[in-house]
């Protein structure tokens, strides 16, 4: 039922405005909010620093010149477990802008088929804007961003044909994977395509590295945003990972050691 | 302004659903509610329209051409007959559309399932094979985990379940907890530079 702002005072007011089993997380988050926002937009912390070589990154570029030599298209497709909210499903439309530049610039056909409405949507738009942005607005081919099914093996399935058919050089498979993975990764094997996937399923990540040729693993998948663009503010915020992790290192030391010594105790288990 | 509002708008929402989150007051758990449930559903039914008549299309310029012509008339006739079906009929079991849904849609669905069998073999087949120490680690521990999972694995050696459960809990559990933490702080500062302005290719990709 559709809720509108005159019920604000109409409805039973039982329950805290803040509940307290959540505060752990609530400072928690401030925290790691507060350190992102921090080394994104203190000047010091945004100087130029470079990242660790990536190496399914840096196949990006490898992979659109292999299409643009063999005249073959390039497919990408995000997975049919996720949707346009999913943090991951935003990382992937990021490689996806990059991708649809130099597909624009080299005169590349890309292929993006999707099981969701919502994302084929936002797809248009970063794929037309990245064609508009490179002045071949004239290359863009709106059909080439296809809803094909919500069903999984729906989808699986149309993507395995169009895998098939098209025969694309390269394939980008990034953004939630499920079952469908293997079936895909396989399929774009037989077809002899340079494979680059990632995931932020730790199960379907284990077929992806069996069977692709790049995998983008854990936080990869997220930095490659910053890492392709070279844009310093969203490398700032790849910094403050980096300091998060060094936090929960930290934090996971000292409820070893406390655990150890006092194994009773459970203010650590928050 | 085109792309302002836009971002102010989600800005806003990912506040107020970042602040319900943490309340359990009626007033908090409805707009949360209201917001990830009803308002998230009337934009998916908007743009499965869009979705649904791309979809038509495609498949009939394909059609058109001559471009692998009977895939694209089934999908055609897929996608006028369903709803057809539901409308006249309707969707209660013995209808002709659950007849459509449960004798061809769900063994079709059930075939692109069970290829998952073959591809995995011929993925386990690449995947393990021993060209280095890491890699003939791994063949060493997916032998393990095959044989405590089979019938014989106690027949070999009863401390076989108890050593693969060892590799599951402890080895392979670290590994997957530690991407799970780069994934979660990844998700995490992905989120926050969507939120706050920072990344806007979601926009279509303006800085």
């Amino acid at each position: 039922m559709p809720f509108y702002p005159v019920q604000l005072v109409l409805l039973n007011t039982g329950g805290a405005w803040f509940d307290l089993s959540t505060l752990p997380v609530f400072i928690a988050a401030l925290i790691a909010i507060g350190i992102v926002l921090f080394t994104t937009y203190h000047k010091k912390s945004r100087e130029r620093f470079t990242l660790r070589k990536i190496a399914g990154l840096d196949a990006v570029e490898e992979a659109i010149g292999r299409a643009t030599e063999m005249a073959r298209p390039l497919l990408y497709t995000p997975g049919w477990g996720g949707d346009i909210q999913r943090p991951t499903t935003i990382a992937s439309m990021n490689i996806l802008s990059h991708v649809a530049a130099r597909a624009a610039r080299y005169d590349c056909q890309l292929v993006y088929p999707t099981h969701d409405p919502v994302i084929m949507s936002v797809a248009q738009e970063v794929v037309r804007e990245s064609y508009v942005q490179e002045g071949y607005p004239d290359r863009f081919n709106e059909d080439n961003i296809r809803y094909v099914s919500s069903s999984q093996f729906g989808y699986a399935a149309a993507v395995e044909g169009q895998i098939t058919r098209l025969k694309p050089a390269s394939i980008f498979l990034l953004g939630t994977f499920e079952a469908e993975s293997l079936i895909l990764a396989e399929t774009g094997n037989f077809v002899g395509a340079i494979q680059i996937a990632g995931t932020d399923s730790t199960i379907q990540l284990s077929f992806f590295i069996v069977a692709c040729d790049y995998t983008l693993i854990g936080e990869e998948l997220f930095a490659a945003s910053g890492y392709l663009s070279g844009d310093q503010s969203i490398l700032a915020s790849v910094r403050a990972q980096d300091l998060m992790k060094l936090v929960i290192m930290a934090l996971l030391i000292i409820g070893v050691i406390w655990a150890s010594i006092n194994p009773d105790s459970t203010w650590w288990r928050f | 302004m085109r792309r302002r509002i836009p971002q102010l708008v989600c800005g806003l929402f990912g506040l107020v659903t970042f602040l319900c989150y943490f309340s359990s007051h009626p007033i908090a758990r409805k707009i949360y509610l209201t917001v990830t449930l009803d308002y998230w559903q009337i934009i998916f039914a908007f743009t499965l329209i869009v979705g649904a008549l791309s979809f038509v299309r495609v498949n009939l310029r394909a059609v058109e051409r001559g471009e692998d012509r009977p895939y694209k008339i089934v999908s055609l006739i897929g996608v006028v007959l369903m709803p057809i079906l539901a409308l006249i009929w309707g969707i209660r079991g013995g209808s002709p559309f659950m007849w459509v849904f449960e004798n061809i849609q769900v063994p079709m669905q059930a075939t692109v399932f069970s290829l998952l069998a073959f591809f995995v073999a011929s993925a386990s087949y690449r995947g393990f094979r021993a060209r280095s120490l890491q890699a003939a680690i791994l063949l060493g521990a997916a032998l393990l985990i095959l044989i405590s999972r089979s019938s014989i694995g106690d027949l070999i050696w009863d401390r076989i379940p108890e050593a693969a459960e060892w590799v599951r809990s402890n080895p392979a559990m670290s590994a997957r907890r530690a991407i799970l933490i780069g994934i979660g702080l990844g998700s995490l500062t992905t989120s926050v530079r969507v939120l706050v302005g920072i990344e806007r290719t979601w926009l279509g990709g303006e800085k």
